[in-house]
C-alpha cells in the first residue's frame, strides 16, 4: 500500500499567529470571564454583574459614554461625508496629494496630536470640557471616517450616476436616490472604525475633558490600577459587558451592510 | 496656420451619393460641426449627421474612433467644445442630460444594485412629470399602478416578465442586459442610445440579442442609435452605418453598400476582409494594376488617375488558367464553410476565399470578374503642408527643420511643401527622425505598404514603405529633401484649392 508522504501544508504559515492569538488574545479574555464571575473570596458568583447593573453611578457613566461616542461619531460623518465627497469628484480626484493631506495625521503619534491640540484649544481660550473632548475625538478619528466613504466614492462606478441623470433625475435626486445608498458601506465602516475605539478608550476624554466626560473606560482602569476603588472582579464584568455592547453595535454595521448591499428578495415592490 | 494644415489632411469625402442632410424635415437628431478635445486630443472633429427619424443607424468604427464620445455627447454626459446638437431642432447645449428626450443603455448596464429588477427600471418612470393642467404645478407624476403596469409592460416585452422581485446582481449578463433595456424604453424616449450594449455577451447570447432588438427597434418605431466595432453587427442590424475613424465619418450608407461599395481604403479594409491595390485608371472600365489592365465597370475618372482597387476574397474565382493572374498556393485555412487561402503572385499575396481547395504549393488561375472590381479615389496622392524657409536649405514645417533645396526661395518665405509618399524614410528610434510621430495606420497596398502617421504637432503624414508597421508604434520621420517640391504660399490659390477639394 501506498502511503502520502507527509508535506509541509501552506496551513502551517497561520501556526505561528494562532499561537500568538491563543496566549495574548483568547487566554486573556477567558481570564476575564473568569474574574467575572470569582468573587473577592474566590467562590463561583453573579455579584460582578449584579453590581454592574444595579449601581447608579457606572450605569450614568454607561450612558454618558455611549452618548459622547454618539455625538463625536455623528459630527465627524457630518463632517467628514462631504469632505469625502468633495475630494472623491472631479477635479479634486486627481489629486492624490489632497486625500493624503487629511491621512498624514495619522503618522502622527496620537498622544502628541492630543496634546498639539490642547495647545490651540487653550490659546484660543477653550479649555478641557465637554466640547473640548468632542473636539479632540472628532479631530483624532476623523481620518479613519474619511477613508472609508472617500475609498467607497472614489470606486464608486461613475455610469451609476450617469444612467440616473439619463433616466430623468436631477443632481439632487441623483446624491439620495444612488450616490448615498451606495455609499453606504464606506460610512458603516467609517462609525465603527470610529464608534467602538471611543467605547473602550479613555485617554482623550481624560485629558481633553473635566469630570463630566469621565467615560467607562476610565472606570475600569481605576478599578484595575487601584485596589482602594474595588476589585479585579467588578472590572472585569464591567469590560465583559462593554465588549457585548460593542459586539452588538458591530453586528447591526454588518446587517446594515448586507441590506443595503442586496436588494430584498421578494415582498412588494414599488 | 493650423486651420490650413487641418482642413487639408482631415477632409476625407463622404460618399457623396448618401447625403443624409439632404432635407431636414425628417430629421430627429442633427449633429452640426461638432468637435470635441480632450487633453489636446481632437477626439470629434468637425463632425456633421443628421439621422432620420425611426432609423436604425450604427456608428462604427475601431476603438478609439470617437463613436462613443458623439453618443455620449447627444446623450449629454459630455458637450461639445464646439458645434450643436439638435433633437428634434432644439439645440441641446444648454440642456442637461437629465432633461433630454433620450435614454440609454450603457456598455455595462449600470443597473443599480441596491434596487431589485423592478425598482431598477420603474426609477425613471416615478421621477417623470406629465403635463396635466388641472394641477397646480402643471404637472403631475404617473400613479402606482401606472408605473406597475408600464414596468410589467416593458419587463414582458425584454421577457423578463416574473423577474420584478429578483435582485439584480443574481441576473445572468444577457438578463441584465434585457433589464437595462427595459429601464430605457419604459420612459419612451424618442432616441434610444446603445453603446456597445452586447459587447460583454457570449457569441450565442449576442446573436440572439442583435435578433431581439432588431425586432424591439420594429415594434417600438423609435429611433435607435447603436454604437459598435463589430462590423458584422453593424451590417446585419442597421438601416444606416456611419464608420468612423479619428473622430471623422469616413462613409454614411446603408450596410449593403457599405460593403459593395466602400467610399475608401479604410472603410474597405476594416468592414470584412480585402485586397487592396494601388492602380492606375488607364480610360472608362479599364484599370491597371499589378502590371494587368483588368476589365471593371467604373467610369468617370480622369486618364490614369491612381487610385485604390478593392477586391474582395470571396470575389475572387479559382479556375483552371483563365484568370488575369496566376500564383502559388501559400496557406489553406478551413474557416467552417469555405476555404481562406493566401496566393502569391507578382509579389502580392492574395487573400482568397473559395468553397474549393487548392493545396499549399499549387499553382492556381485567379479570375477577377468586372463587378467585383472597386475603384476608389485616393484619399490623397501627396502630402502637404504649409512651411517657412529658415534658413540656406532649410525648411521649417511641422515643428521641424528639415533639409530641403531652397534654391529660388529667400530665409523667411512662406512655402507649400509638397512631399511624395515616398520621400518619407521612417525609423524604429524616434530620435534618428527629425521629428516623432505615431503609427495610426497601415494599408497593404499590393506590393508595400501605407503607412498613416500623426505627429506630435498634430500632423499627418502617409508614407509608402515596404516595411510593415504596427498601430501605435512610436517612429522618426526623415525626408529626402530631393523629392519634396516647394511653392511659394499664395492664401488665394489655396482658398480655390480648398473649395475644389
Amino acid at each position: 500500500m501506498k502511503r502520502k508522504a507527509k508535506v509541509f501544508r501552506p496551513t502551517a504559515f497561520s501556526f505561528p499567529y494562532l499561537a500568538v492569538t491563543v496566549v495574548f488574545v483568547i487566554v486573556p479574555l477567558i481570564l476575564v470571564l473568569v474574574y467575572a464571575f470569582r468573587g473577592s473570596d474566590g467562590s463561583f458568583t453573579f455579584d460582578n454583574f449584579g453590581k454592574v447593573f444595579t449601581n447608579k453611578e457606572t450605569l450614568i457613566q454607561l450612558g454618558k459614554t455611549v452618548g459622547i461616542a454618539t455625538l463625536s461619531t455623528a459630527v465627524c460623518l457630518a463632517i467628514a461625508y462631504p469632505v469625502a465627497y468633495i475630494l472623491a469628484s472631479a477635479p479634486f480626484n486627481k489629486m492624490a496629494i489632497l486625500s493624503l493631506m487629511f491621512i498624514i495625521p495619522m503618522w502622527i503619534n496620537f498622544m502628541l496630536r492630543i496634546f498639539a491640540l490642547q495647545s490651540v484649544l487653550s490659546a484660543m481660550g477653550v479649555g478641557n470640557g465637554y466640547f473640548a473632548a468632542v473636539v479632540g475625538m472628532v479631530y483624532d478619528f476623523f481620518p479613519y471616517m474619511l477613508l472609508p466613504i472617500y475609498t467607497v466614492l472614489l470606486n464608486m462606478d461613475k455610469s451609476y450616476v450617469e444612467a440616473s441623470k439619463d433616466l430623468g433625475a436631477n443632481g439632487v435626486t441623483t446624491f439620495f436616490k444612488v450616490t448615498l445608498p451606495l455609499s453606504v458601506p464606506g460610512v458603516i465602516s467609517g462609525v465603527s472604525m470610529m464608534f467602538m475605539p471611543i467605547f473602550s478608550s479613555y485617554a482623550i476624554t481624560k485629558m481633553m475633558g473635566d469630570t463630566s466626560t469621565t467615560v467607562i473606560g476610565a472606570k475600569i482602569a481605576n478599578l484595575f490600577e487601584y485596589q482602594s476603588y474595588g476589585n479585579y472582579g467588578y472590572g472585569s464584568a464591567l469590560s465583559f459587558v462593554l465588549l457585548v455592547i460593542v459586539l452588538l453595535v458591530m453586528v447591526l454595521g454588518r446587517f446594515l451592510t448586507n441590506r443595503t448591499q442586496k436588494a430584498p428578495k421578494g415582498g412588494k415592490a414599488v | 496656420m493650423k486651420p490650413f494644415l487641418k482642413k487639408k489632411t482631415d477632409k476625407t469625402p463622404v460618399a457623396p451619393t448618401q447625403t443624409p442632410t439632404k432635407k431636414n424635415g425628417d430629421n430627429i437628431i442633427e449633429i452640426k460641426g461638432v468637435t470635441k478635445v480632450f487633453d489636446n486630443v481632437t477626439v470629434l472633429d468637425d463632425l456633421s449627421l443628421g439621422i432620420k427619424r425611426g432609423q436604425f443607424v450604427t456608428l462604427l468604427g475601431p476603438s478609439g474612433c470617437g463613436k462613443t464620445t458623439l453618443l455620449r455627447c447627444i446623450a449629454g454626459f459630455e458637450s461639445p467644445t464646439s458645434g450643436e446638437i439638435y433633437i428634434e431642432g432644439v439645440p441641446m447645449t444648454s440642456i442637461p442630460s437629465y432633461k433630454r428626450p433620450v435614454n440609454t443603455v450603457f456598455q455595462k448596464y449600470a443597473l443599480f444594485p441596491h434596487l431589485n429588477v423592478f425598482k431598477n427600471v420603474a426609477y425613471g418612470l416615478k421621477l417623470k412629470k406629465l403635463p396635466d393642467a388641472s394641477k397646480k404645478s402643471g404637472y403631475r407624476k404617473y400613479t402606482k399602478a401606472e408605473i406597475t403596469e408600464k414596468v410589467n409592460r416593458a419587463l414582458n416585452l425584454v421577457g423578463l416578465a416574473d423577474y420584478g422581485y429578483r435582485d439584480v446582481n443574481s441576473l445572468s449578463g444577457g438578463q441584465q442586459q434585457r433589464v437595462a433595456i427595459a429601464r430605457a424604453i419604459v420612459c419612451e424616449p424618442k432616441v434610444l442610445l446603445l453603446d456597445e450594449p452586447l459587447g460583454a455577451l457570449d457569441l450565442k447570447m449576442r446573436k440572439e440579442m442583435q435578433i431581439e432588438l432588431k425586432k424591439m427597434h420594429e415594434n417600438l418605431g423609435i429611433t435607435f442609435i447603436f454604437v459598435t466595432h463589430d462590423q458584422e453587427e453593424a451590417l446585419s442590424m442597421s438601416d444606416v452605418v456611419v464608420v468612423m475613424n479619428d473622430g471623422v465619418i469616413q462613409q454614411i450608407a446603408q450596410p449593403k453598400k457599405i460593403y459593395d461599395e466602400p467610399s475608401n481604403a479604410f472603410v474597405a479594409d476594416f468592414i470584412g476582409e480585402s485586397n487592396i491595390f494601388s492602380g492606375v485608371m488607364e480610360k472608362d472600365f479599364c484599370v491597371n494594376f499589378l502590371g494587368k489592365s483588368v476589365e471593371c465597370v467604373d467610369k468617370g475618372f480622369e486618364k490614369n488617375e491612381r487610385v485604390d482597387v478593392v477586391v474582395r476574397p470571396e470575389d475572387i474565382v479559382l479556375t483552371k488558367g483563365e484568370g488575369q493572374f496566376v500564383g502559388e498556393v501559400l496557406s489553406t485555412v478551413f474557416k467552417g464553410t469555405y476555404y481562406e487561402m493566401e496566393v502569391l503572385s507578382d509579389g502580392y499575396e492574395f487573400t482568397v476565399q473559395s468553397q474549393n481547395e487548392a493545396r499549399p504549393g499549387t499553382t492556381v488561375s485567379m479570375l477577377i470578374r468586372p463587378d467585383s472590381i472597386h475603384i476608389m479615389k485616393k484619399i490623397l496622392t501627396i502630402n502637404k503642408y504649409l512651411g517657412e524657409v529658415t534658413g540656406e536649405n532649410e525648411v521649417t514645417f511641422c515643428e521641424g527643420s528639415f533639409k530641403i533645396p531652397t534654391e529660388g526661395f529667400e530665409t523667411g518665405d512662406e512655402v507649400v511643401v509638397y512631399v511624395p509618399f515616398n520621400a518619407i524614410e521612417l525609423t524604429d528610434d524616434e530620435e534618428d527622425g527629425v521629428i516623432g510621430a505615431n503609427v495610426t495606420q497601415s494599408l497593404y497596398k499590393g506590393t508595400y505598404y501605407q503607412v498613416q502617421v500623426f505627429t506630435d504637432s498634430d500632423d499627418d503624414f502617409y508614407i509608402d514603405t515596404a516595411d510593415e508597421w504596427d498601430m501605435d508604434d512610436r517612429v522618426g520621420i526623415k525626408i529626402d529633401g530631393g523629392k519634396v517640391r516647394l511653392e511659394k504660399y499664395d492664401p488665394e490659390k489655396e482658398e480655390k484649392d480648398e473649395a475644389q477639394g
